[in-house]
């Protein structure tokens, strides 16, 4: 089990009586009055029902949108960070949507590639490397030359999570990573997440910051050190998985599935 | 009241209180909706069309080794692929306008006013404006449900999550390329068109000389024609890639809706054209 991060380590992102928007129309208030910290090195996992806001939340923790109301702080920088020269601290988080979101008319390759070439001045040599190294790592090379469009679900998953390493942020945000993926593919998820998680192999020994929403909060008991969940426009912070396992709340028993619906 | 004959009210007056009455609600409701619809339309491209410039000037330098070949590829597109069907639509341009104006004018023996009625209607008129609904009808469309499907796929908020700005990676190059493949376009149609006229004048033993012809060609044409075609078709081409960029980018849209955003787009595009095409007709005939 992931230990709680100490208290000590610096927070990434701050958020006080934020209010979240959705990203179909902001004025509509999804979450309000967020108060949220998540510090370096942390392993988050926030449970919520569907359509309780967990990837708005991530939308705007990622910086799609602004913060409605309230002091969101990213690596102390105050968001929303749209361009400029603060570009640079809002790309050390990254965002891997639920279904990816790959361009679809990209190959699996030219989808990675994209924001290392956009944002560095690399030479050709160096983007391949780069961007082989992510193939390997999230097992796409054979697919790489594919066009997105024409890969499964499940490998666009890994593509998007290969596209949102290209950059090597320092934070990444995971919406619902295991929406609909098999066991197997549950496992892979779960062995890549523990690699970032501690850097072990992979982003050059260094661990990332993972934020990660689910609809189901049982695979993260053991592998999450804080949590979360999100009802009737709010976020409750939970604590570390021992919290989590005596929480009363309903709907945290129902996330972790021991079953509380009443008739 | 005046009376008929019969008694009846006379046919003028018998429907004047049409003209009367008020207008029900209903119908001004109608005309005041669509008044505004039109207006916020104006000012929602209008905005679009000044943040593309603003992102085009300021990120000029910004990421070209991505942008210019998405560039190159609409240019493709809306140019380069577009020449064979414009070589065709040009011999028949020829032949309309020449055949018209050959029967037209050797009846009254003015077959030297071959060479300025071409210039009059080809290069002024019709080469751009035809080239530019052309493209609309090819590549316009084409945009707005690219742009469409990008948008209700969430790849927008995909580049907007790495930082890319999606006006400079999906519209700005589509601006540029379409700007200069409908000038590049429209020169092509209008050569062929004026080399097809005369093949056409020739077939129908019209007495001109290639010489003849193409000097009344040259004779015709002012450095304003060269000026103005080069402008006019740049507009279209920035005023059809707004456009239809804007209907599939600019509000979230769902898959669903993209078919009616494109027939919106296409129905504005031609309006702007025709409104450009006037406002080009009032500046050269004030200079």
């Amino acid at each position: 089990m992931e230990q709680p991060t100490s208290h000590s380590a610096p927070a990434v992102i701050e958020m006080t009586g934020v209010a979240v928007g959705s990203l179909r129309d902001l004025q509509d208030l999804v979450l309000e009055d967020v108060n949220w910290t998540v510090r370096k090195g942390d392993f988050w996992a926030v449970g919520g029902m569907h359509g309780s806001g967990k990837s708005d939340l991530l939308f705007m923790t990622a910086g799609l949108t602004p913060p409605q109301a309230g002091c969101y702080r990213l690596f102390d920088f105050e968001m929303p960070i749209f361009e400029g020269e603060l570009l640079k601290e809002r790309l050390r988080i990254g965002l891997v949507f639920e279904d990816g979101h790959l361009l679809h008319n990209l190959t699996v390759r030219e989808n990675i590639a994209l924001p290392f070439r956009y944002h560095k001045h690399a030479d050709w040599h160096e983007l391949e490397k780069r961007v082989n190294a992510l193939l390997e790592l999230t097992e796409l090379m054979h697919r790489a030359d594919v066009t997105a469009i024409n890969l499964g679900r499940n490998l666009q998953k890994r593509a998007g999570l290969a596209r949102a390493l290209a950059l090597q942020p320092e934070v990444l945000l995971l919406d619902n990573p295991l929406g609909g993926v098999d066991l197997r593919e549950l496992n892979w998820w779960m062995n890549i997440l523990q690699q970032l998680s501690t850097g072990k192999g992979i982003m050059e020994g260094r661990p990332v910051t993972l934020v990660v929403t689910a609809e189901d909060l049982r695979p993260w008991r053991e592998r999450a050190s804080r949590f979360a969940f999100l009802q009737n426009k709010r976020f409750f912070e939970v604590g570390g998985a021992r919290e989590l396992e005596h929480h009363t709340e309903a709907l945290v028993r129902e996330l972790l599935a021991e079953g509380t619906t009443k008739n | 009241m005046e009376e008929h004959v019969s008694g009846t009210p006379a046919p003028a007056s018998r429907f004047s209180f049409l003209l009367q009455a008020p207008l029900p609600r209903s119908y001004t409701n109608f005309i005041g909706r669509k008044f505004f619809l039109f207006f916020l339309t104006i000012q929602g491209i209008g905005a679009f069309a000044l943040i593309t410039m603003g992102v085009m000037v300021r990120k000029l330098r910004t990421a070209r080794s991505v942008t210019m070949p998405l560039a190159f590829q609409e240019l493709a597109r809306s140019g380069v692929r577009l020449v064979p069907m414009f070589v065709f639509v040009s011999l028949v341009l020829g032949l309309v306008v020449i055949g018209e104006t050959v029967s037209w004018a050797s009846k009254v023996g003015a077959t030297r006013f071959l060479g300025p009625v071409m210039v009059l209607v080809v290069v002024r008129e019709l080469g751009p404006l035809v080239t530019a609904l052309l493209v609309l009808s090819r590549s316009g469309t084409a945009n707005v449900i690219e742009l469409g499907t990008a948008r209700a796929l969430g790849e927008v908020e995909a580049l907007e999550a790495l930082g890319i700005d999606p006006v400079h990676y999906l519209v700005v190059p589509r601006v540029i390329g379409m700007a200069v493949g409908i000038f590049a376009l429209a020169v092509y149609f209008i050569i062929g068109s004026l080399v097809s006229g005369y093949l056409w004048a020739f077939l129908q033993n019209v007495p001109l000389r290639p010489g003849d012809y193409f000097n009344q060609l040259a004779q015709s044409l002012t450095w304003l024609d060269f000026a103005t075609l080069a402008l006019k078709s740049a507009f279209f081409g920035v005023a059809i890639a707004v456009i239809t960029c804007y209907h599939g980018l600019a509000q979230p849209l769902r898959l669903d809706e993209i078919s009616r955003a494109t027939v919106r787009a296409v129905a504005q595009s031609v309006v702007a054209c025709v409104l450009i095409d006037a406002l080009f007709i009032i500046l050269y005939l004030a200079v």
